[in-house]
């Protein structure tokens, strides 16, 4: 299962219930998400704890939007919007938080 | 011929605050009418959307809690509620209008993990 996440994890819930519910898989951050896996945030600690669990992805375009590129977690793989299709296209299925 | 999928659609959203809660019911109904396998899953503040004793008129909005009841009648009887949530909420499964289904939250992670589509309200 691919787990997309768009909204920021001090602002909503969905990042906190996947980690919750979901014993494995990927996870990749979009949007105001992708915050989650900037050092140093509030919620880094638990996605370097779900690294553990879970393959990672931050979208880059949306990291760099946000001027926060530079500080991604070790682990989280940056993917462009290619990468994005490719994740959908190689996992049965997607589960789109919201 | 079968075309049947495992629907999972994951309810996480309070009844009248936002729209969530009765466009999920809307998709059900229509997935289950293509006789779809569909499953509920209720989870974060969507524990509140099954909650007896919903009285909705004063607020001046349509009360759509009886429609979680008639899911029986369109072959919808798979609902599952995390424990979890309606621990953090003071709820129990009493406190709900129709029989579920009470799992844990690694439980419901990989009843997730099993459905062909998931969709979140």
């Amino acid at each position: 299962m691919l787990h997309i996440i768009n909204k920021s994890p001090l602002e909503r819930s969905a990042l906190d219930s996947c980690l919750r519910t979901a014993g494995g898989g990927a996870i990749l951050l979009i949007e105001d998400a992708v915050y989650a896996a900037t050092r140093g945030h509030a919620a880094a600690a638990r996605i370097e704890e779900a690294l553990a669990r879970f393959a990672v992805y931050a979208l880059t375009p949306d990291l760099a939007a946000r001027g926060v590129a530079d500080r991604l977690i070790d682990g989280v793989t940056p993917v462009d919007y290619g990468g994005f299709v490719e994740l959908v296209a190689e996992h049965p299925a997607s589960h789109s938080w919201l | 011929m079968s075309n049947v999928k495992k629907f999972v659609f994951v309810n996480r959203k309070a009844p009248y605050g936002t729209i969530y809660a009765l466009e999920a019911l809307e998709v059900v109904l229509i997935t289950a009418a293509f006789d779809q396998d569909v499953s509920l899953v209720f989870m974060d503040d969507g524990v509140y959307q099954l909650k007896r004793g919903q009285q909705t008129q004063a607020i001046e909005n349509k009360n759509f809690s009886p429609v979680y009841r008639a899911l029986e009648g369109y072959d919808v009887e798979k609902l599952y509620v995390e424990r979890e949530a309606l621990a953090a909420r003071a709820l129990t499964e009493d406190d709900l209008l129709v029989p579920v289904t009470v799992l844990s939250s690694a439980e419901l992670g990989a009843l997730i993990d099993s459905q062909d589509v998931v969709l979140s309200f």
